[in-house]
């Protein structure tokens, strides 16, 4: 992470970075959103609705992960001053709003085939819903304190305080049984979801994770173009 | 309702936002990298 510390040495990495990520994004969910729409079978009790499960997955875990990479973020900021940590941070409050955004859209689509109702106040549904609202505070907060000039200290507390939504957002299904199904879907192998059903997700998983980090990249070398520019344009101000 | 119009309505609002994304992502870079560029220009 300190190798990185210097702008200049990580914009080396983040220019061809940006360029094999989008390829690679684009490749993957190809094969990915090819394989869920139209090889794999339907579900025998869902039907053809289970196919939302290869976009909606992913927006679920880009939603919690992005959070998850504000709060390394700020702690990055907070204890070691890492001077691109504030910058990370406001890069990926954006795409972590989408994808949060489009998880609450993909699984209401999802829930009025499934459970017969677009919205309920379920221990998932209302979880995700309060990281939306915490990612446009933070967007918010960020935004006002890098235009007064500020170092980003209240945003970066902010995103580690909103890091207590991501356990509850993870363990709501166990403390809150409603609506939202339980856990399917395990890291460490044991998903009660068929192979046939299962294998283009992880194909949509990390083409839109790559695409993720494609477009935090991109956030971060804007940020850093226009600080270069305020600097430039401060200096010759002085002169 | 058929469920494939559930299906195309979620696809649809996925392609539709991280297309958007990835553009003015992209449009936001390309615009500050050249303006830092000009400037730092002799």
């Amino acid at each position: 992470m300190h190798a990185l510390a210097n702008p200049a040495r990580f914009l080396k990495i983040a220019r061809p970075a940006t360029s094999w990520l989008l390829l690679i994004a684009l490749l993957l969910l190809a094969a990915g959103l090819i394989g869920g729409l139209l090889v794999s079978p339907p579900d025998y009790l869902q039907g053809e609705t289970v196919r939302i499960l290869y976009v909606h997955v992913p927006a679920a875990w880009l939603g919690m992960a992005g959070w998850g990479a504000i709060a390394a973020a700020s702690i990055s900021q907070i204890v070691w001053r890492h001077p691109l940590a504030a910058i990370a941070g406001r890069a990926v409050a954006v795409p972590g709003a989408t994808f949060a955004a489009l998880c609450l859209a993909t699984g209401s689509i999802w829930g009025r085939p499934t459970w017969g109702t677009w919205w309920e106040w379920d221990g998932r549904l209302t979880s995700m819903l309060i990281l939306f609202f915490l990612y446009l505070g933070y967007i918010g907060l960020a935004a006002g304190e890098r235009e007064r000039g500020g170092e980003g200290r209240m945003a970066a507390l902010f995103g580690l305080v909103g890091a207590v939504n991501l356990p509850i957002i993870h363990y709501s299904v166990m403390w809150w049984r409603t609506l939202h199904q339980g856990q399917s879907i395990s890291m460490t192998g044991g998903s009660s979801i068929a192979a046939e059903l299962l294998w283009p997700l992880p194909l949509t998983l990390f083409g839109f994770t790559a695409l993720f980090a494609a477009v935090t990249l991109m956030g971060m070398r804007a940020d850093l173009a226009r600080i270069r520019l305020e600097a430039r344009l401060r200096r010759s101000a002085a002169e | 309702m058929s469920q494939w119009t559930f299906v195309i309505a979620a696809y649809l609002i996925v392609l539709v936002a991280t297309t958007g994304l990835l553009l003015l992502s992209w449009r936001a870079m390309r615009r500050a990298e050249t303006a830092a560029e000009i400037v730092r220009r002799p």
